[in-house]
């Protein structure tokens, strides 16, 4: 089955982006197609690659660019979500006059025609939330 | 925007407060740009997300931006089916006529302008629901 997935909380303050890291996880392995994850609101706090967590926990962000990796996952982090809550790559950093960019390996940040697009695309869009 | 392909049924489920956390306004984003796919969308408001729709919002004790006037726009981006439960209305001391007037123009019917907020009970947002092709909650 091709299924969208969309994470709407950040890491580690939330279980929802673990339990969307599983279930994505668990798909693949079982052959299923991921078409998307796209994160939004806190969510996209799974993509900055800032996050130092402490040794003996899992790397929520770290765990996300792995996966991607392995599978050529799309994941898409809103722009206007990211842009208020301080995430950027090296382009909007430029654009908007800022000193640092902080977005992980395998995520790509982008507007929010791309989860609707998930929608359309996907047989299941799967939301991760509170 | 999108090339062919079925129409899908997307339904917007609004269950919070407009101003206590940032998912009433992020949800009203994704709805507008959503409107550019021409897809057969609907809102629900249920939860303290009846309050979203509430007339005379005033930010000003609270230095956060009055987004409410944004719901007026639904209308003219084709989104005319707006689905407040009605017990969440009724648990919070609230009626109709508390809520802002939401209306579009049918195009079909003379222009003629035309309500967009229906109350539903439960079975009927249920029904509602069983029938999405996608359902995002906010």
């Amino acid at each position: 089955m091709k299924l969208g997935i969309m994470v709407s909380e950040g890491p580690y303050q939330h279980q929802a982006s673990d339990s969307a890291y599983n279930f994505t996880k668990a798909a693949l392995e079982k052959g299923h197609e991921i078409f998307r994850v796209f994160f939004y609101h806190d969510g996209v706090n799974n993509a900055t690659r800032l996050t130092v967590p402490p040794q003996d926990d899992r790397n929520v962000v770290n765990r996300w660019s792995e996966l991607a990796k392995q599978y050529n996952l799309d994941l898409v982090v809103c722009i206007a979500a990211a842009q208020r809550r301080g995430l950027l790559d090296a382009n909007e950093a430029k654009r908007n006059g800022k000193d640092a960019d902080n977005i992980a390996e395998g995520f790509r940040i982008s507007g929010l025609g791309q989860l609707i697009e998930a929608g359309i695309q996907a047989e299941r869009l799967v939301v991760f939330g509170d | 925007m999108e090339e062919g392909g079925a129409t899908k049924k997307f339904l917007y489920v609004n269950r919070r407060a407009p101003y206590g956390s940032i998912y009433a306004l992020e949800s009203l984003e994704v709805v507008l740009i959503g409107a550019a796919f021409e897809q057969d969308v609907s809102l629900a408001f249920i939860d303290d997300g009846v309050y979203q729709l509430k007339k005379g919002q005033s930010t000003d004790g609270i230095g956060m931006k009055n987004f409410s006037p944004t719901y007026n726009a639904l209308g003219d981006y084709d989104i005319n089916k707006i689905y407040v439960d009605k017990d969440s209305l009724e648990e919070r001391g609230l009626t109709l006529d508390d809520l802002m007037n939401l209306t579009w123009e049918d195009e079909t019917d003379n222009y003629a302008e035309k309500p967009s907020i229906s109350l539903v009970n439960s079975e009927e947002l249920a029904a509602l629901m069983e029938q999405q092709d996608v359902v995002l909650s906010f």
